[in-house]
């Protein structure tokens, strides 16, 4: 077996070249390169990492933004609701106030003609009862020739009329 | 060879190249030779792999995916086994991985078809022997300057009876000494068990194959069969040894990160 047979020989040789060799991976390709190359690798990563959060930031960003936009427009759809609903009872008040004010006037106008037509029959029925007086004071007077005074025909003349 | 005898060790043979047979530093040997060409080799193959895909874009492309899918795998393993802290070791535990996996899947290229012979420097136990005493010795640093002697207590279970304590210890003490070399010759038994079957199997198709029809029907054939099951299962094994390594690191650098 060489490795034996030539221990004695050839040892010094194999550890000073493998040291030389050796240290020279170690030193350009361990020292010089591995770390450029795991610092790429690290700077890709942190890379994504940082992409991802930020598309994940932006995602729930975008969620909130559409929550706050649906509070708002259901918030906003209340209000609308309610200045309708309030527009809507002020109208009926409105209306039913007008309506009264008109109820008011039309009664007024009726209680009028009403007092006037009253009057009117009033002061017709004293000019019947006048007429209906003197005619029959005349009559009176033409048959039996009295003469009654305007007072005593009036009272027989009311007396008649209303029984 | 030449003979259609296969000596299935022979791949493991270290040979000086290029004249280097006597180079020394302060007397000890540092020829350069097969074994340090092919360690060469996995760490340009390494550094122009690693290099092409280290390109920084945010947007990758192929290459670069299939380097950060590497790097991400061993960042996975550290920070399953050790946690949040285990980032700092990702340097030298990537640096491991990749070149026991480059080293073993290199040491497996059929080069020998266009006449170069591969060799897996990972097959030796002197250079898995380092690597393991490498990563031992890292425990112990980050273990003593973190935990100090209170690192002494990973020897101790939790919930452990006082009495059992002078039992446990020792036995806690060994398995613990026991790790570099558990960890080194794995590796290397299963890169050597690996090649030398291979080798032997292929020796069993020449043979056969010289020895005529009958022996190339029985032997030859069925081992070529099997050595392409073989050679899938070694590419899996080159695989597995390189992230049993890595991982048998993670797991012993996080009791001394986080003891217990």
């Amino acid at each position: 077996m060489p490795q034996i047979a030539q221990l004695a020989t050839t040892y010094s040789s194999q550890i000073f070249w493998l040291l030389v060799f050796f240290g020279l991976v170690f030193f350009v390709v361990g020292r010089g390169m591995v770390p450029k190359v795991m610092a790429t690798v690290d700077a890709r990563d942190k890379q994504i990492a940082a992409d991802l959060a930020a598309a994940d930031a932006a995602r729930k960003a975008a969620d909130a933004q559409e929550e706050a936009w649906r509070t708002q427009a259901n918030r906003q759809r209340a209000e609308a609701q309610a200045t309708i609903a309030a527009a809507k009872a002020e109208a009926a008040k409105a209306a039913e106030a007008r309506l009264a004010v008109a109820g008011q006037g039309i009664d007024a106008r009726l209680a009028e003609a009403e007092a006037r037509i009253a009057a009117a029959r009033a002061g017709a029925l004293d000019e019947i009862e006048a007429v209906a007086a003197e005619a029959a004071g005349d009559i009176v007077a033409r048959l039996a020739g009295l003469t009654v005074d305007a007072a005593t025909a009036r009272g027989a003349v009311k007396e008649a009329l209303h029984g | 060879m030449a003979e259609g005898k296969v000596d299935p060790v022979h791949q493991f043979t270290i040979e000086p190249l290029f004249g280097t047979d006597h180079l020394a530093i302060a007397g000890y040997n540092i020829a350069f030779t097969n074994s340090a060409l092919w360690m060469a080799i996995t760490a340009l193959v390494l550094m122009v792999f690693i290099g092409g895909g280290a390109k920084q874009a945010v947007v990758p492309g192929r290459w670069q995916m299939a380097v950060e899918s590497f790097t991400g795998f061993v960042d996975d393993l550290l920070r399953s086994n050790i946690g949040a802290n285990g980032r700092k070791y990702l340097p030298y535990v990537f640096s491991l991985f990749m070149f026991i996996l480059f080293a073993n899947l290199l040491g497996l290229l059929p080069l020998a078809l266009v006449g170069l012979h591969p060799f897996t420097p990972t097959s030796h136990f002197t250079v898995t022997g380092v690597l393991a005493i490498m990563s031992f010795s890292i425990v112990l640093v980050v273990g003593f300057a973190k935990h100090g002697l209170h690192f002494f207590s990973l020897f101790v279970p939790h919930g452990t009876p006082v009495l059992m304590i002078p039992i446990i210890f020792p036995i806690e003490l060994i398995s613990f000494m026991v790790r570099p070399f558990s960890l080194g010759l794995r590796l290397f038994v299963a890169m050597m068990a690996g090649h030398v079957l291979l080798e032997v199997l292929s020796g069993f198709v020449i043979s056969g194959t010289n020895g005529g029809a009958l022996t190339f029907g029985i032997a030859a054939l069925p081992s070529f069969v099997l050595m392409v099951g073989i050679c899938a299962l070694e590419l899996l094994v080159a695989g597995i040894q390189a992230y049993v390594f890595a991982l048998l690191t993670c797991v012993y650098l996080n009791d001394a990160e986080n003891l217990h």
